[in-house]
C-alpha cells in the first residue's frame, strides 16, 4: 500500500491493520465508539471476530486490551489522543506500562488541527504523559505512508507502544517502499547550518521552512523524528555537533514533548542552542486548522522565526 | 473424620488451608511492619477454596493453555494471596520472609514484572484489575480455551467508575468463562460502606446488568465452592452469562481484636499483638509455618527461586 495524493494519517494506520488481520492472527482490535473516526471499520467489517467495541469506556478498554495482551494478543486499542492518554492515564500505566503488556495505543486527534471540536478534544500533551512512563515506546507518523508501516512494524515489535496519528489530510513525504525502523530518524534534507527536528504532520511545516531558508543560503538539515521515544540519540548529538543548533517543532506543548526530549538529551550530551516551537503552554480553541496552526504559532513562518533566533545567538542570524 | 465437598474437595483441608493463610499473613506483616491485615484475613476461606482445588492450575505446568486464571484485582490483600501461592507449591514458602522488602518479588502489590507466570496483572490502583480480566477471559474465548477467569474484588473497590465499565462490558460479550468474586466485608479505610457510598443491593444491580449473581458465606468453603464452581447460566438467547458471587466476609476474620474494624484495614500489628493473633488463629494441622530467615540468608536469596 503506497499513498500518493494528501492523505488522512490515521488512513495508513486503517489500511495496515487490514493487511495485519490478514497475516497475524494474534492481532485483535479494540474500539471505544469510534470505529470510522479512527479508521478501524475496515478491520471490523473484515475480522469481526477479533475486533471489540468497548462503547465509550476508555478505561475499562485499556484494561481490557491488557488482558488480552498478557493472554498472548496484540490489541491496538483506539480512540482519541486526549482520551487513551489523559482520560485512561491510570490504566495505561498499570495494566498496559507497568505490567510490560504488549499493547499498541492507537489515537487519532493527536495535536490542534482537529478542528472545530476545541480545547478538550487537542491533545497537546499526550507525548508528555507517555513518556514519562518508563518502556513505553512513541511514534508520530508523517504521513500516511510513515503510518501504514509503522503500524506493520509496531504489531512486531515488542512491549507497549504508543502510536499517535493526525486527523486531517496532510501531503505525502515519504516514500511507501523505504524500511521504517522505530528509533533510527530520517534526515529528509541535508544540510550544516541548523538542524530542524520534527514529527508528525510538522515535518511538512518543518520542509517549507527549510525552503525558505534555503532561498536565503541557509542549509538547514530536517529530521524527521518519528520515534520520540527511544528517541535516535545519534542523530541528535550528531545534528548538534554538525549543525551547531537545532530548532524543534511539534503539533504539542512545547513541555514534556520532541522539543524536550531534544533539549534534554542536548544538554547532557553536546549542549548547543535549541528553540523549541509548539503550543506555548495554553490550551487551544474551535477553529479551522489553518487558523489554530497560525494562532498558536505552528507555521513555516514561525518556524523560520524560530531558526533566526537560534541563530542569532549564535551571532549567524543576520542573513535569514 | 474427612469431610468432602461436592466435587471430592477435602473441606477440613481446605479448612485448615485457610488457617495457614491467616496465620502467614499475620507473620508476613509484623514481620516487615506494614501491610494490609484486614482484607487478607477476611478473604482466607476464598483463597484457599482457589488454590486448594477450584482453580485448575499446576506448578508443574505454568503455561497450559487451558488452565484457569486467577486476577487480584484488589491487589492490597496480596499477603493471602502470596501465602496460597506458597501453599499450593507456586512459591518456596521461605519467600514469605521478602515481602514487601527490596528485589522481592512478594511486591507490596502485585506486581507481574515480578511473577510473570503467576501474577496476570499487577494491580494496587482499585478497579482495574476486572477489566483485565475480562480481557483475558475474551482472550481464551477466541483461543477455544477451557480455563476459565476468576477475579477478586473488595466490596469498597466497586464503587471505583470503571468497575462498572467492566460489568457493562463482561456482559455485552457474553463472558460465560468469568466468574467475578467481591469479598463484601462492608467496610473500607473511612468506614462502613454503605456510610462512605453504598453499593446495595448488589445482587440485584447485578442482575439488572445482565449477569448472574450468587451470595455465599465467605467463610464457609462448602458455600463457597458451590458458588465458585456451578456452571455459567444462559440467558434467553442461549448465550453464557458472566457469574458474580458476593462472598459476605468479615474484615480481619479469625482474630478477634481486629474483625469488623475498619482500622485495620491497612495497620500493622505490634509484635504482642501478632502473638495473641496467631494464638487467636491457632495452629494448622496439616501445614507448618514459613522458616524466619535471618536478614543474611534473605539477601543471599534475593528474588527466590528464579
Amino acid at each position: 500500500m503506497i499513498f500518493e495524493k494528501p492523505t488522512p494519517i490515521r488512513d495508513g494506520f486503517g489500511k495496515a491493520l487490514l493487511e495485519l488481520g490478514e497475516k497475524n492472527p494474534r492481532v485483535v482490535v479494540l474500539t471505544a465508539d469510534l470505529s470510522e473516526a479512527i479508521r478501524v471499520h475496515w478491520f471490523a467489517e473484515k475480522y469481526p471476530k477479533r475486533f471489540f467495541q468497548m462503547g465509550i469506556a476508555e478505561s475499562d478498554m485499556m484494561g481490557t486490551a491488557a488482558g488480552l495482551a498478557v493472554a498472548g494478543k496484540i490489541p491496538f486499542v483506539t480512540t482519541f489522543a486526549a482520551f487513551a492518554t489523559s482520560l485512561a492515564h491510570t490504566p495505561v500505566r498499570v495494566s498496559v506500562a507497568y505490567n510490560q503488556a504488549n499493547v499498541k495505543i492507537a489515537t487519532s486527534h493527536g495535536g490542534v488541527c482537529v478542528g472545530g471540536d476545541g480545547a478538550t478534544h487537542q491533545s497537546i500533551e499526550d507525548i508528555a504523559l507517555m513518556r514519562v512512563l518508563p518502556g513505553m515506546t512513541i511514534v508520530v507518523p508523517c504521513d500516511a505512508n510513515e503510518a501504514y508501516k509503522a503500524t506493520l512494524v509496531a504489531a512486531e515489535y515488542p512491549g507497549p507502544l504508543y502510536l499517535r496519528l493526525g486527523r486531517v489530510a496532510t501531503p505525502i513525504f515519504t516514500n511507501g517502499n523505504t524500511s521504517f525502523q522505530i528509533g533510527k530518524a530520517q534526515v529528509l534534507e541535508q544540510g550544516t547550518d541548523l538542524a530542524i527536528i520534527a514529527c508528525g504532520a510538522m515535518v511538512g511545516v518543518a520542509l517549507e521552512a527549510s525552503n525558505r531558508l534555503r532561498q536565503k543560503g541557509i542549509h538547514a538539515r530536517v529530521i524527521n523524528m518519528h520515534t520520540i521515544k527511544p528517541i535516535d540519540q545519534l542523530a541528535v548529538v550528531k545534528a548538534a555537533r554538525e549543525c551547531g543548533a537545532i530548532v524543534t517543532i511539534e503539533e504539542h506543548s512545547i513541555i514534556g514533548g520532541l522539543g524536550s526530549a531534544v533539549t534534554e538529551l542536548v544538554s547532557e550530551k553536546c549542549p548547543v542552542p535549541v528553540e523549541r516551537v509548539g503550543v506555548r503552554d495554553v490550551f487551544g480553541e474551535s477553529g479551522e486548522p489553518d487558523e489554530i496552526l497560525s494562532k498558536y504559532g505552528l507555521t513555516a513562518q514561525n518556524l523560520v522565526g524560530a531558526c533566526r533566533r537560534v541563530l542569532n545567538r549564535l551571532g549567524r542570524g543576520r542573513d535569514v | 473424620m474427612q469431610t468432602t465437598g461436592t466435587q471430592g474437595i477435602d473441606i477440613d483441608h481446605i479448612k485448615d488451608m485457610a488457617t495457614q493463610i491467616r496465620r502467614d499473613v499475620i507473620r508476613m506483616i509484623v514481620g516487615v511492619g506494614s501491610g494490609h491485615p484486614g482484607g487478607a484475613l477476611g478473604a482466607a476461606e476464598i483463597f484457599a477454596v482457589l488454590y486448594g482445588g477450584v482453580l485448575r492450575v499446576n506448578p508443574l505446568n505454568l503455561k497450559d493453555p487451558h488452565r484457569d486464571r486467577f486476577v487480584l484485582s484488589n491487589g492490597h490483600i496480596c499477603a493471602a494471596f502470596y501465602s496460597a501461592l506458597s501453599l499450593a507449591g507456586f512459591l518456596p514458602r521461605e519467600e514469605l520472609n521478602t515481602f514487601r522488602r527490596l528485589d522481592s518479588r512478594l511486591q507490596g502489590h502485585p506486581a507481574r514484572v515480578k511473577l510473570p507466570d503467576l501474577v496476570e496483572t499487577s494491580s494496587g490502583p482499585l478497579g482495574q484489575g476486572f477489566s483485565v480480566a475480562n480481557g483475558i477471559a475474551l482472550a481464551l474465548k477466541l483461543d477455544g480455551s477451557r480455563g476459565r477467569v476468576l477475579c477478586l474484588v473488595g466490596d469498597g473497590e466497586m464503587q471505583e467508575g470503571q468497575v462498572w465499565e467492566a460489568i457493562m462490558t463482561a456482559a455485552q460479550h457474553k463472558l460465560g468463562n468469568l466468574t467475578l468474586i467481591i469479598s463484601y466485608n462492608g467496610l473500607q479505610i473511612d468506614g462502613e460502606v454503605r456510610k462512605v457510598k453504598d453499593l446495595m443491593p448488589l445482587k440485584a444491580k447485578f442482575e439488572s446488568f445482565g449477569w448472574e449473581c450468587a451470595e455465599a458465606d465467605g467463610h464457609d468453603v462448602v458455600s463457597l465452592q458451590r458458588a465458585f464452581m456451578a456452571s455459567p447460566m444462559v440467558d434467553p438467547t442461549g448465550q453464557e452469562k458472566p457469574r458474580a458471587v458476593i462472598a459476605y466476609t468479615v474484615m480481619g476474620k479469625g482474630v478477634p481484636f481486629m474483625e469488623n474494624k475498619a482500622m485495620w484495614h491497612g495497620s500493622c500489628p505490634t509484635p504482642t499483638q501478632a502473638e495473641e493473633a496467631l494464638l487467636a488463629i491457632g495452629k494448622a494441622k496439616g501445614f507448618e509455618d514459613y522458616p524466619v530467615l535471618s536478614n543474611r540468608t534473605m539477601s543471599k536469596k534475593k528474588g527466590g527461586r528464579k
